[in-house]
């Protein structure tokens, strides 16, 4: 099966501050895969340097063609949606107008009737549509920002500790339209989760980060049964 | 004694329209990039000068009115392209510097060009007095004009993808990006609207004043008041905020401080505001710190 | 601690700088070195605001026109002889730069610069106000005798004028010198530079911002008093919003805080109006908005800032190996330049921006 995304010697740092020491890894097409790693070891960083936004080394690979030192607007085009840490939510604008930002490059026509798809996955955006998007909750604009990035119709979709801050039940109904999402549209995806446990489940591939480098990389069933992993992310 | 301040407000509310339109292009342009334009006033100058030209070489009043704003709409974006996309992450100081030689630039350009005599600007609307004798012609026309201009911006931002999308990436540039937006270019066209907005004001307002090539200093001065009475990252608030300002300057200058202390009255409603609510009547952020 | 060699060296330099013109100049020149100075003094003022407190003002002008209208009004109502006038209108200028200072804790960068933006543009006016007419001369302004000098001396008026004026500049610029250097200096850098720490440290931010102020107002209100009596002549629109933006341009070209480079941006702003009159009268403006820039893109501790680095170059290669005490102490005091921590990072020119 072949590779949707590949990063080989990845280098990013902000300013003078090195934070990824040369990372390799892959997302399969159709695939899910997880990186995973405590506070500080440089997951969202390596989501933001395949977007294009750190300045980066090394080689990017979506789909065949190089995307590192591409203009973030540009990959985005390519296919690539990233759901940013912190949802990256427009605050002052309502649902509505996140939505239609979201849809920025897609034909009018077309977008309305993704509008429908995601009221279908996520039907409490539709009765919130005209509110400001500020006003809603986290797990709302959780599900906000997932839907901001689907309707571009991305075929991998990038997505930052969507549990961070969320209750579990919220973060489980998340991760079980998410499964739904993956299986309809088949869009590969890159998981950055602190949550290894259901990271883990959700996930095929899984990598391990420690301060800016992989230690670890493999199926995550197998992930999942090491002790050490267990110990110092799972913590049993 | 009630007509004499009818006719104050009703001509307050005429240069207060000149004063939400440069307020607005001011907090267009704060509210994208976090700094403040101090060459707004002579931008909106040098455009009016620019139409003047137009009008010398014959061509009829709203034709040349429309170069003018479409010329200055391609300066703006010159502007923004060239010189302001190092400033994004400067310190302020670099900024003020950077803001500073423009206004100094811009203005050395108008008199240059143009001269530093003091010109007639000719209007385009009748020059008879209208409702009942409280507005000229002029007045009512220039007031007219300068709503129609605020409605249109209004339904650009509200209603058109290309407004939405500038609108977002005002508030919020690394999301903008995700979604496809190209910030740079978004910020370009918002100088390019501030500075069409400025050359509609300073065409409007020349008639009044005459036109030099410090025309619009004062003017700048109002605006800045309107704007952070209103909120300077509310547009609405900023427009609302330069009405008033200019109800507040007609009455003042009459009852109050008299004619000659006018510009005072605005750096006082500027100190006060910052004083006692530096967010504006309707503005949201806080931004004053020690 | 400035080396031996460089505080002999600046003496020396003085001191030339004081007899040379007096001998060898005409009236004219004279009278411009004058201005020198005194653009100095007011540059001086502000770098003491804006460069070592980092509190910008874009409304210096309105210290320069209070300082100018003291110095005047006290001459022309009172009769009271020019040097008389300056303590009058140090005081009165202090108080003015610790009022205004109040309401400027309040204001962040950018809000300080837009209001003291908008102080400069409203400065005529006030002037030319009828009530004030009787003292203020209005819009005609008052008109000052020249000083003779004083003891019999056999100099020119001119003359004589330059030599105390410059006697008042080294004064104030020891002055300025000692509390830049000494605790007072460091306390207002460190608000300059990071306000939140400067106030964990038991900084008194209040205190030492509207200190700062009022110094900072009493030496360009001196300065403009020394321009009025160097005039003879004071009017509303000499004040116009133009004097705030060309000492802001004095200072940035000299390096913001760099105390030996208010002289170069002083002489900047005589000179090149003299010079770029002669293209068209829009050239100065010009020339200023272009240089301001050019600095901020390229260098933004400016000549000021450029020049004592390179000093400091070519003192070294002379020198033997100093000890490591004093290049810490000098580190330490006066001139951060060419950085100077937050308030003039790197020049734009040099920002490199990922993506559009």
């Amino acid at each position: 099966m072949t590779n949707l995304l590949e990063a080989k010697g990845l280098r990013a740092a902000y300013g003078e501050t090195k934070v990824l020491h040369g990372l390799d890894f892959a997302v399969r097409q159709g695939g899910v895969t997880t990186l995973l790693g405590a506070n500080g070891a440089g997951k969202t960083t390596t989501l933001r340097a395949i977007c294009g936004l750190v300045r980066t080394q090394g080689e990017i690979t979506f789909d065949g063609k190089r995307i590192d030192g591409m203009a973030t607007e540009d990959i985005v085009r390519l296919g690539c949606a990233h759901v940013p840490e912190g949802r990256g939510t427009f605050m002052e604008l309502t649902v509505e107008e996140n939505m239609r930002l979201g849809a920025y490059t897609r034909p009018a026509r077309e977008a309305t009737a993704d509008f429908e798809h995601m009221f279908d996955y996520f039907p409490r955006l539709k009765e919130r549509y005209k509110q400001q998007a500020g006003t809603l909750s986290g797990g709302e604009q959780q599900m906000l920002a997932i839907v901001r990035a689907l309707v571009l119709r991305p075929r991998l979709l990038l997505l930052d500790e969507p549990s961070f801050g969320l209750a579990p039940l919220i973060v489980q109904e998340i991760f079980r339209i998410l499964a739904r999402i993956r299986q309809d549209a088949g869009v590969s995806i890159l998981l950055v989760e602190q949550n290894a446990a259901i990271a883990l489940e959700f996930a095929e591939d899984a990598y391990v980060l420690e301060t800016g480098r992989i230690v670890m990389a493999g199926s995550s069933a197998d992930i999942s049964q090491d002790e050490g992993i267990r110990r110092s992310y799972l913590g049993y | 004694m009630l007509a004499g301040v009818l006719h104050q407000i009703m001509s307050g509310i005429a240069t207060g329209g000149i004063y939400a339109s440069v307020a607005l292009a001011l907090v267009m342009i704060y509210q994208a990039t976090h700094h403040v334009n101090f060459a707004q006033g002579e931008m909106a100058t040098f455009s009016t000068y620019i139409a003047l030209s137009f009008i010398n070489a014959g061509f009829p009043y709203w034709i040349a009115f429309a170069a003018a704003v479409v010329i200055s709409f391609a300066i703006g974006v010159a502007i923004e392209r060239v010189l302001m996309r190092p400033l994004a992450n400067a310190p302020i100081l670099a900024s003020v510097g950077v803001f500073v030689g423009l206004l100094l630039i811009i203005n050395s350009l108008s008199g240059w060009f143009f001269d530093y005599t003091i010109k007639q600007f000719p209007t385009p609307f009748p020059d008879k007095p209208m409702l009942g004798g409280y507005l000229s012609g002029h007045e009512l026309g220039s007031t007219g004009v300068t709503l129609l201009v605020l409605i249109c911006v209004y339904l650009f931002f509200r209603h058109t993808r290309l407004g939405l999308a500038m609108r977002g990436a005002a508030f919020n540039a690394t999301s903008s990006r995700l979604v496809g937006v190209r910030v740079g270019w978004m910020l370009a066209l918002g100088w390019g609207l501030a500075a069409a907005i400025g050359a509609v004001a300073g065409c409007m307002v020349a008639p009044i004043v005459f036109l030099d090539p410090n025309m619009m200093s004062g003017i700048l001065l109002y605006a800045f008041a309107g704007a952070l009475l209103g909120g300077i990252d509310n547009p609405l608030g900023a427009v609302l905020g330069g009405f008033a300002v200019g109800v507040i300057e007609n009455l003042g200058g009459a009852y109050l401080v008299g004619t000659e202390l006018k510009l005072t009255l605005a750096l006082a409603i500027i100190v006060t505001v910052l004083t006692i609510k530096p967010t504006g009547l309707m503005g949201r952020k806080v931004y004053s710190r020690v | 601690m400035m080396k031996m060699r460089t505080s002999w060296l600046i003496a020396l330099l003085v001191v030339l700088a004081t007899v040379v013109p007096v001998v060898g100049f005409t009236d004219y020149h004279l009278f411009q070195l004058t201005m020198v100075v005194v653009y100095a003094i007011a540059i001086l003022g502000l770098s003491l605001l804006t460069g070592f407190n980092g509190q910008i003002s874009l409304g210096h002008g309105a210290f320069y026109a209070i300082g100018a209208y003291t110095t005047a009004i006290l001459m022309t109502t009172w009769n009271m002889p020019y040097w008389a006038t300056l303590p009058v209108s140090a005081i009165v200028c202090a108080g003015v730069g610790f009022l205004l200072g109040l309401p400027a804790l309040r204001l962040d960068g950018l809000y300080l610069a837009l209001t003291t933006f908008a102080m400069a543009v409203a400065i005529p006016q006030i002037l030319k106000y009828k009530a004030f007419e009787e003292w203020t001369g209005g819009v005609q302004g008052l008109v000052i005798d020249k000083p003779e000098a004083p003891f019999g001396l056999q100099l020119s008026p001119d003359q004589w004028l330059y030599l105390f004026t410059v006697g008042v500049a080294v004064l104030l610029y020891v002055i300025a010198w000692n509390i830049v250097r000494g605790r007072i200096g460091r306390a207002m850098m460190a608000i300059r530079d990071h306000a939140m720490a400067a106030e964990a440290m038991g900084i008194n931010l209040p205190i030492v911002k509207t200190r700062a102020f009022a110094l900072s107002a009493m030496y360009t209100g001196l300065a403009g008093s020394l321009g009025a009596i160097a005039v003879q002549f004071v009017a509303p629109d000499s004040f116009a919003v133009f004097v705030s933006i060309f000492l802001f341009v004095g200072l940035v070209v000299g390096g913001v805080s760099s105390i030996g480079g208010t002289l170069i941006g002083a002489a900047f702003i005589e000179f090149v109006p003299n010079v770029a009159d002669k293209v068209s009268k829009a050239a100065p403006g010009a020339v200023y908005g272009v240089i301001l820039i050019a600095v901020m893109f390229l260098m933004p501790a400016g000549a000021g800032g450029f020049l004592r680095a390179m000093g400091r170059r070519v003192l070294r290669i002379g020198a033997a190996p100093e000890p490591l005490v004093d290049e810490e102490e000098e580190v330490a005091a006066v001139e951060y330049a060419p950085v100077v921590g937050d308030l003039v990072k790197r020049p734009l020119a040099s920002e490199k921006h990922n993506a559009d």
